[in-house]
């Protein structure tokens, strides 16, 4: 799949905020005043600024709100109802915390809900594709949430809780990676099956139907990135869950807890340009390419 | 709603004769031209007379190399494939469940997959979600374009009834096309899917194609290295030439042959290869 930069932009970005919202939602913590605006700015920035950069990827952003309309079938459309109800809820929380240092904890419990909802649906696109058989498995949605998670953990300040997050985001990203490398063998799915062809012999792509390239072959064949798979898998556990344990072990400050996020956004960057750049769309095989 | 209907009334579609399909890409002219006539947005090129020109397509053909297995006989010669791909019209169409928008549709009354261009947003979601690359984005248009079965066309009363069927269909010199209702048992393509053993393509991904593809039948082996063992008996082919050509040969043959410093080898001025 092509990583798209918006995307992945949107993924990391509006992951963390909807984290860092659903902790402040819960009352981990629940600041008030000066401190209460700071926390939901970086939470808004995040969220807001990921769901913005996702539209620069649709053909017709000024249709988008049409997507609110088939929630019964779309997970797309039930992301952006998730995303618009979680953000308008703790909004009005964030004005009890803030202007009034009042704490609507059931304002406050409902948008966590509908935050961590936001990255599940966010997940389940991924996850219901089964033409693209490395996301179509339960650690899509476990690799999502987890992170998701530990990041608003680690944002949120709660270190006793960010640890073991950490931990568990880490497993479930390389249970992802694990599971996937085998993912497209097991689902069956071949050039024989592609063109039900197989029964009459060996099947091998012989010409494409252009020379030139297409749509498809930008968007579900990118095989660029694959080269530095493993090492791309290595700097981004080690970014993402290995260096922000170390600095959360090191002692409490600012200083290194920012260090700690940073390093845990950039882990997480480079983890979401391999989940589509090695993201093999069942598509490729009619052309030969997977 | 994007939910899928339970059941249409008919399953219009296509069948694809592999077996008879010669790879000319006629099918995929004149559905460009139609679909950049008629329906919807025009199907855009981009570069279209640079080094790297792109377009949009609905109609593509592949082509693909079966190589039979050696059953002890020697290797047996490879068999090419051209293999047409369109929109399958499927009956559990994941393009369609994923659109946000509602764009997508599939018609009750025909079972037809259609876009709504004036709502698509043009997210790609249901390109993804299609395992046969059916949909292409237009990266002209922002829309997302795919094969109509040319509803323009089929119900279209100002065109004779001959040209009451796609474009592909119509233009097919080669009758590898077929198209017609898949819901009637006695239809064209019913009894084609039923007497050819019509398939379904990725069959594991339960999208439950409407459209059937013909498998090409398998083609005869070169029997130099299996003899029969009743050959023997056989009676003889004639290994004397008689009449005229006898009579030709015997002459030729006692012509005097031209000497070897006289090949007609330098009388060649061939290519330096």
């Amino acid at each position: 799949m092509h990583p798209a930069p918006s995307v992945i932009l949107f993924s990391t970005l509006s992951g963390l905020g909807f984290g860092l919202l659903a902790f402040l939602g819960i009352g981990l913590p629940a600041p008030t005043g000066w401190v209460a605006f700071v926390f939901f700015t970086i939470a808004y920035l995040l969220a807001v600024g990921g769901l913005i950069s996702s539209t620069f990827h649709l053909g017709h952003p000024e249709r988008a709100l049409k997507a609110f309309t088939q929630w019964r079938s779309s997970w797309l459309s039930r992301e952006a109802i998730c995303a618009v109800s979680a953000l308008i809820i703790m909004a009005i929380y964030g004005v009890g915390l803030v202007f009034f240092s009042t704490c609507w904890s059931f304002l406050g419990v409902i948008g966590a809900v509908f935050s961590i909802s936001t990255v599940f649906t966010t997940a389940m696109i991924y996850t219901q594709m089964k033409t693209i058989p490395r996301w179509h498995n339960v650690t899509t949605p476990a690799m999502f949430l987890s992170i998701c998670i530990a990041g608003g953990a680690l944002l949120a300040g709660q270190v006793s809780f960010a640890i073991p997050l950490l931990i568990l985001a880490g497993i479930a990203q390389i249970a992802h990676w694990v599971l996937g490398d085998t993912a497209l063998a097991k689902s069956g799915t071949t050039l024989a099956t592609a063109t039900g062809l197989g029964t009459g012999g060996q099947v091998r792509a012989f010409e494409p139907p252009h020379t030139g390239t297409n749509y498809l072959l930008k968007e579900f064949v990118y095989v660029i990135g694959r080269k530095h798979a493993l090492k791309l898998r290595v700097i981004a556990i080690v970014l993402m869950v290995g260096l922000p344990l170390l600095l959360l072990l090191m002692g409490h400050s600012h200083i290194l807890a920012g260090l700690a996020v940073i390093s845990h956004l950039i882990g997480v960057f480079a983890a979401r340009w391999l989940f589509f750049a090695q993201a093999e769309h069942v598509v490729g095989l009619y052309y030969g390419k997977l | 709603m994007t939910n899928l209907p339970t059941t249409t009334a008919k399953k219009l579609g296509l069948v694809i004769d592999l077996d008879t399909c010669v790879g000319c890409h006629a099918c995929v002219i004149s559905c460009k031209g139609w679909n950049t006539e008629n329906y919807g947005v025009p199907l855009s090129d981009q570069d279209p007379f640079g080094e790297n020109p792109t377009g949009t397509f609905l109609n593509r053909v592949h082509s693909y190399e079966i190589q039979p297995p050696d059953l002890g006989l020697g290797a047996a010669p490879a068999q090419l494939v051209h293999f047409p791909k369109s929109c399958l019209h499927c009956e559990d169409a994941p393009c369609v469940t994923v659109c946000p928008t509602g764009a997508s549709y599939k018609r009750v009354e025909d079972g037809i997959v259609l876009v709504n261009e004036q709502d698509c947003i043009g997210c790609g979601l249901c390109a993804w979600a299609c395992p046969y690359g059916a949909r292409e984005m237009d990266a002209e248009a922002k829309v997302m374009k795919k094969c109509t079965l040319c509803v323009d066309r089929i119900y279209n009363e100002n065109l004779p009834e001959r040209d009451r069927e796609p474009a592909c269909v119509r233009t097919c010199p080669s009758n590898a096309r077929h198209f017609g209702d898949f819901a009637d048992p006695d239809s064209n393509v019913s009894i084609l899917t039923a007497e050819r053993s019509g398939m379904d393509l990725m069959p594991e991904m339960g999208t439950k194609p409407v459209n059937k593809y013909l498998p090409p039948r398998v083609k005869d082996r070169d029997h130099n290295q299996e003899i029969d063992i009743l050959s023997p008996l056989l009676a003889p082919v004639a290994t004397e030439t008689a009449g005229f050509l006898g009579w030709l040969d015997k002459a030729l043959d006692a012509m005097p042959s031209p000497s070897k410093s006289d090949s007609p080898k330098d009388s060649y001025k061939g290519g330096s290869n």
